[in-house]
């Protein structure tokens, strides 16, 4: 036995090592829990070190353009013509430091504005393997930060926390294809889920094929997830077709399209409303009516320069007609109580009254007609079903039908 | 140059010459692999795809020519790339075990120190390691991924001329007997 185990110790090792792997990728992929120990071993030893190289990089970086480029150039400038060449080095530098401070400032500006409470973090690391859409920042839970936690940055979406360790965090991006988030395009409003799809772009599913969605739309977050706080940028649709079962909806995400440096973590998200998408506001042109003699369309001419005093249209002229008969009897329209005896319309104007803009003065015949019904007056608006049961109100001069009375200009045209 | 079987195959035990490293160099190297591999890409993306860590692995395995201590070296330095993915603990643990296993009992019968040996067991031990971390992927977590075999053919072939490279500077930390 002993020899046996002795001429296949390697493979007998090599299965036991295999094995015990086995064991511990079951209990995570069963539990669906990490085996937290071992990862926050790895990464207290590697984001130290990250840290430490990228401090050295950047004072490195830091020291070349502030001491040796300094230097070198203004001892050309001693050489050469020395003001000029001093202020364009001057200006040089200071437009590096200002693309810096402009990142910085848009953060502090994003953070300050958005009713969100969040905390910037730098990138320090990549994940571990190539296709890994995954990154480190130098935030863990010791500032607060939390599994599931939204990163953001000014321009977007950039992922949720994968994973919280004392001095660093794990985010996975949103171009990884285990990534989802709802979003609601800015149009129409459609709903969709984004998923990373392991390169630069993401998708949009199940959209259905009717629902309108354009190249060039934006998508926000809908709040949908939990994760984002609705109303953050998502991304620009580059590709909107028809598909099977679902429409192709190729996103854009803004959140990476400018790189990853400093992100911002979400630690309390609120919900913003989604801004309206505006419409460049151009002027209608609307044409004159159509005049219907060459009256009205001397009337139709002025009214654009009097809008509101031209009488242009019938009905315009039957209620001028009105509060005239009713002014003369003292009536004020919305004025009087309830109760009290309406105007009488059919009494004619007093001779001499100014008659309206395109109100003409009866006829005897047309007087007479109007007379028909005696002296009963007008029903004034009663409300429905309380009529009272009178005979009927003696009609308006203007109906259809009295075709006469109720054209005034045909029956009266213009000499 | 003719290089016929006698130099390729290793048939005497005096040719197979166990490379001794110190500590140091052991720890400090996949370690070193591993943090290069998730700082540097922050600046230049291509790095993405140099597996440092693998070919660290496959160096240690075989020049220590030891089956066991190759396979340790790799569920190491598996366990910690593991750490620092998004995956699951095992999945580059299991993988970087097999290779380690199998690039020490090559080193056991292949004269390594040759640079075409290195540059042929350099692709084919990626083009292996990328296929079992693909067949893992798929049995165990059941993901729908696509063996990309272009893809990862020009890439063996990128890592194969970075790992003659970077045997050859590690040749220089080993102990000298």
């Amino acid at each position: 036995m002993e020899t046996l185990l002795n001429r296949y110790r390697n493979v007998t090792v090599l299965l036991l090592v295999i094995f015990a792997q086995l064991v511990l990728l079951a209990y995570q992929v069963k539990n669906d829990s990490d085996v937290r120990m071992i990862r926050v071993w790895a990464v207290t030893a590697v984001t130290p070190l990250a840290r430490a190289i990228e401090g050295v990089r950047g004072g490195t970086e830091g020291f070349l353009q502030n001491y040796v480029v300094l230097r070198d150039t203004r001892a050309e400038n001693q050489r050469l013509h020395s003001e000029l060449g001093k202020l364009k080095l001057e200006n040089q530098f200071l437009r590096t430091e200002l693309a810096t401070a402009d990142r910085a400032k848009a953060l502090t500006a994003f953070e300050s504005r958005s009713p969100s409470k969040m905390i910037a973090a730098r990138v320090i690391a990549t994940a571990a393997g190539a296709s890994a859409s995954a990154v480190f920042v130098d935030r863990g839970s010791t500032s607060g930060v939390e599994k599931g936690m939204a990163v953001v940055t000014p321009d977007g979406i950039v992922g949720k926390v994968l994973a919280a360790y004392p001095t660093a965090s794990q985010v996975l991006l949103a171009t990884d294809p285990s990534f989802a988030a709802g979003v609601v395009s800015q149009k129409n409003h459609v709903r969709g889920i984004l998923k990373g799809l392991g390169h630069g772009n993401c998708r949009v599913d199940y959209v259905q094929n009717e629902e309108k969605v354009e190249s060039g739309e934006w998508f926000y977050t809908s709040g949908d997830d939990r994760i984002f706080p609705k109303g953050m940028p998502a991304g620009l649709v580059t590709v909107a077709r028809s598909g099977n079962p679902f429409q192709e909806i190729m996103v854009e995400p803004s959140g990476l399209a400018s790189g990853l440096e400093e992100v911002l973590i979400v630690l309390q998200g609120v919900h913003q409303q989604i801004p309206e998408l505006k419409t460049a506001a151009q002027p209608v042109y609307l044409a004159p009516p159509l005049p219907s003699t060459p009256g009205d369309a001397q009337a139709v001419s002025t009214a654009g320069t009097n809008s509101g005093a031209a009488v242009t249209t019938d009905a315009d002229k039957i209620r001028e007609h009105y509060k005239e008969v009713a002014g003369e009897q003292g009536h004020k329209f919305g004025e009087n109580p309830p109760g009290s005896k309406p105007a009488d319309f059919n009494l004619e104007k007093k001779p001499g009254e100014k008659p309206a803009a395109g109100a003409k003065p009866r006829t005897d015949g047309e007087t007479e007609r109007a007379g028909e019904g005696g002296t009963t007056p007008a029903r004034p608006p009663t409300p429905a079903g309380k009529s009272p049961a009178v005979s009927p109100a003696p009609r308006p001069p203007v109906s259809p039908s009295q075709p006469k009375a109720a054209s005034p200009d045909k029956a009266n045209p213009p000499q | 140059m003719r290089y016929s079987d006698d130099h390729i195959l290793l048939h005497s035990q005096r040719e197979t010459q166990i490379s001794r490293f110190k500590a140091w160099v052991l720890f400090l190297v996949p370690l070193a692999a591993i943090l290069f591999q998730v700082y540097f890409p922050l600046f230049f993306q291509f790095l993405a795809y140099l597996e440092l860590p693998l070919i660290v692995t496959v160096y240690f395995a075989l020049m220590r020519r030891s089956p066991i201590g190759g396979l340790l070296v790799g569920a190491l330095v598996g366990l910690a790339q593991d750490s620092l993915s998004k995956n699951p603990l095992g999945m580059f643990g299991i993988t970087k075990t097999i290779i380690g296993y199998v690039a020490a009992s090559v080193g056991l019968r292949l004269d390594v120190d040759h640079a075409l040996i290195r540059l042929i067991l350099g692709f084919i031990f990626f083009v292996f390691h990328q296929f079992i971390f693909w067949v893992l992927s798929r049995g165990l977590l059941g993901q729908q991924i696509n063996f990309e075999t272009q893809r990862t053919l020009v890439l063996g072939l990128l890592n194969a001329i970075v790992a003659v490279s970077l045997f050859h500077f590690l040749d220089k930390l080993k102990e000298r007997t």
